[in-house]
């Protein structure tokens, strides 16, 4: 008999499985090729795309395909205690992995020599902003007319305690108590049924990990939803 | 599937547009098994047995035949890279220039930051060829007049069928007007106002592409904003 | 659009100026005449004060942080400022990552210097303890798309955060700022220093404002004027002179007169703009 968990009800008041209110948007860049914002309740992103361009220096071309460079940074003001302005470690990394998020389902092999911009910068943050990230700037490439096999949506699934939740927001995030916080942030392809983007930090035994990839696709599948009917906006 | 009340439909990348296996895949599509799935953003075009997606939007790919406007990059002793907007380069060679150009006239002929009216004669995998010939005439530099940018899609909704709607634009505002298929338009005109009375009638048309009855809306908008009138 | 915007286009620049010799420009404004400016607040929950000004299609984000820290030596009882301006490779094919340019540094300065000079904040009222502890204040600025004059739009941008902004919630006691809880305290304005921003641009001998990119592009140069009004008449309180062009005093001074018309024009739009942010709280 499994024992009870100490996170039952959700702060906001969520069901378990439910996102936080999602709201998308093209062409928010004008002076972009392709622009998105995305917005996963208190978290806003907004990623704009440049290109497919031809990549200079020469030597840094791919003969071959086309180079996918992902920048994602948050804005000073976007979180509680200021965040100076630049780089990080923490953007270097999330900028990696969303790059090795979105590469799989964009058709470089039809650009080679050449490179497509993409940029994400958080205005808020209230967890969960490198999956809104990646669901803003799939949305741009798309925008961008980047040819694409699909789209990519990303959400963090959380684990309180022992409840597994989809779409964890700030404060859970935060939770402490019993077995504490686990965050696994992960992106899905909703028609190959393909993972992109695969993290955790906590503690997690495997059956709730299966447990947590499961709400996560069917958490991604109402994201790509919302992403596409923003697309077919398009005027 | 493709149309509704009219309109077309737009689709999105991983869209499945038919499940016909007799159904062919054409630009900007494949097909997986019976299905065609879209791969880039656009609206449906159904030929025959045919489907084929119109972007609406990216950067321009250019196709042998169009009429561009660029701008000169670099040069050296073979010709003149030019920048046409889209994924690669373009190259002018000194043969497909008419008449007789020298090594050391090049600058003269198009310098660096010249625009330039040319032609696509050849798309290579990663670089495109242009040419300044053509029996009609019509190529060469820009000397004068405006240049608007517009998103490179919209470019035939400017154009118009058989070119009645850019028509109606030069005849209203005087103009002489050349419409790259890049997205740049160069506007002519003696007087500024009538070329700020052109790009105005252009920018209209983009903000307005999807409406239906565009031709009436135009020319009640030509009717009402005359150059030099102002609102 | 795909092609690289860096150059300015030789025929550009004529039309410009043949325009601007007819009063008129690319988009049919008058040379003084401003493009649609759109203000919205909260950009951000997390900041103190967050705004987004648009002019025409530059936008321009704006958020305020503020922390606690020691004062500088020699200004054992004052309140401390900083500003930054980010012009982010998002915006536009022409900015790139890295250290940040003189161009963003420079807009960066130049809007600092116009709140600080007008002395609209009162550093003062921002002591905690004399020598110890006082507010710091971050005014960080953000392009989010760039169609030109961003010195203006950040400026306006600036004041509009800090006259909304309201401080965190902070215990003196343990020193500790609960960030994301606000109090009903607000920075401390003075504000009939209110500093109000326009820039003067140059190209041939016509002298305009608000250009689009296309039209900054072509410029030879411009002259940036703070004003503010503490009493009966205007005072210039922050000046920068941009670009290789010269200017005739004639000149200098037919901006300055134009910049006290603009002053009303835009201190109407904040005072409105407040007006609608507080009525929308209540």
């Amino acid at each position: 008999m499994s024992e009870k968990s100490l996170y039952t009800e959700r702060a906001d008041g969520r069901k378990l499985d439910e996102l936080r209110p999602l709201h998308a948007e093209i062409g928010v860049v004008p002076n972009a090729d392709g622009s998105a914002l995305f917005a996963q309740g208190d978290t806003i992103a907004i990623a704009s795309v440049y290109g497919p361009k031809t990549l200079n220096p020469k030597h840094q071309q791919n003969p071959e395909k086309g180079v996918l460079r992902v920048h994602y940074n948050m804005l000073s003001f976007s979180v509680g205690e200021r965040i100076r302005p630049g780089v990080s470690r923490r953007s270097q990394e999330i900028s990696k992995v969303t790059e090795w998020a979105l590469t799989p389902v964009v058709m470089l092999d039809e650009l080679p020599g050449t490179v497509i911009d993409v940029h994400i910068n958080i205005l808020q943050a209230n967890a969960g902003t490198r999956c809104a990230g990646i669901n803003a700037a799939a949305m741009a490439l798309a925008h961008a007319g980047v040819p694409m096999k699909e789209l990519v949506s990303a959400v963090a699934v959380g684990k309180m305690d022992k409840t597994i939740v989809a779409d964890v927001n700030k404060e859970e995030e935060d939770f402490e108590d019993g077995e504490g916080a686990t965050d696994m942030p992960m992106a899905y392809l909703s028609n190959s049924g393909k993972i992109t983007l695969l993290q955790l930090d906590g503690r997690i035994q495997l059956n709730k990990f299966k447990e947590a990839l499961e709400m996560g696709k069917q958490a991604c599948k109402k994201i790509s939803e919302v992403q596409i009917n923003a697309l077919k906006e398009f005027k | 599937m493709t149309e509704k009340n009219g309109q077309k439909q737009v689709v999105v990348p991983g869209e499945i547009i038919s499940q016909d296996e007799n159904m062919l895949p054409g630009d900007w599509t494949i097909k997986e098994g019976n299905n065609i799935i879209a791969i880039r953003l656009g609206v449906v075009e159904k030929q025959d047995r045919l489907i084929k997606i119109i972007p609406l939007s990216g950067v321009y790919i250019p196709r042998r035949g169009n009429v561009i406007i660029g701008e000169i990059r670099d040069m050296n002793y073979s010709g003149w890279m030019v920048d046409i907007g889209g994924p690669y380069g373009a190259f002018l060679t000194l043969k497909e220039v008419p008449g007789y150009v020298e090594e050391s006239e090049m600058e003269n002929v198009y310098g660096i930051g010249d625009l330039i009216v040319t032609k696509v004669f050849n798309v290579k995998r990663t670089a495109v060829d242009l040419t300044m010939k053509q029996r009609e005439g019509g190529l060469g530099k820009i000397k004068e007049g405006l240049i608007v940018r517009v998103n490179p899609h919209r470019v035939p909704r400017i154009i118009g069928k058989e070119g009645s709607m850019i028509k109606l634009i030069k005849d209203a505002t005087k103009c002489m007007i050349t419409v790259g298929q890049n997205g740049l338009i160069w506007i002519k005109g003696d007087n500024v106002e009538d070329r700020i009375y052109a790009k105005k009638a252009i920018e209209f048309i983009v903000e307005n592409t999807t409406t239906n009855g565009l031709t009436e809306k135009v020319e009640k908008w030509l009717a009402e904003n005359k150059s030099g009138v102002k609102k | 659009m795909g092609m690289e915007v860096k150059t300015v286009w030789k025929v550009t620049k004529k039309n410009v100026l043949e325009a601007m010799n007819k009063s008129e420009r690319l988009d049919g404004r008058q040379p003084f005449e401003h493009r649609n400016i759109e203000i919205s607040f909260g950009v951000s929950n997390k900041a103190e004060g967050s705004v987004k000004v648009k002019m025409g299609k530059t936008e321009i984000v704006c958020g305020i942080k503020m922390n606690t820290q020691e004062p500088y030596t020699d200004h054992e009882k004052e309140g401390t400022m900083t500003t930054s301006m980010e012009l982010l490779p998002l915006s536009s094919p022409n900015f790139e990552y890295g250290q940040p340019t003189i161009e963003a540094v420079e807009i960066a300065r130049v809007i600092d210097r116009g709140v600080r000079e007008s002395r609209f904040i009162d550093f003062e009222k921002l002591c905690i303890k004399e020598g110890e502890k006082v507010w710091g204040i971050n005014i960080d600025l953000a392009t989010i798309n760039d169609d030109g004059n961003l010195i203006d739009a950040g400026a306006l941008a600036a004041v509009l955060a800090l006259l909304t902004a309201r401080l965190p919630v902070y215990d003196e006691a343990k020193d500790k700022i609960s960030f994301g809880e606000f109090s009903d305290k607000k920075i401390p304005l003075n504000m009939e220093n209110m500093p109000i921003t326009s820039t003067f641009f140059k190209i041939g001998d016509k002298i305009f404002i608000d250009p689009t990119r296309e039209e900054e592009d072509t410029t030879d140069g411009r002259i940036t004027m703070e004003l503010s009004k503490p009493g009966k008449e205007e005072m210039i309180t922050a000046m920068q002179k941009g670009g290789e062009a010269t200017f005739s005093q004639e000149e200098i001074m037919t901006m300055a007169e134009e910049a006290t018309k603009i002053f009303k024009k835009l201190k109407t739009l904040i005072d409105e703009s407040l007006d609608k942010f507080e009525k929308g709280k209540k």
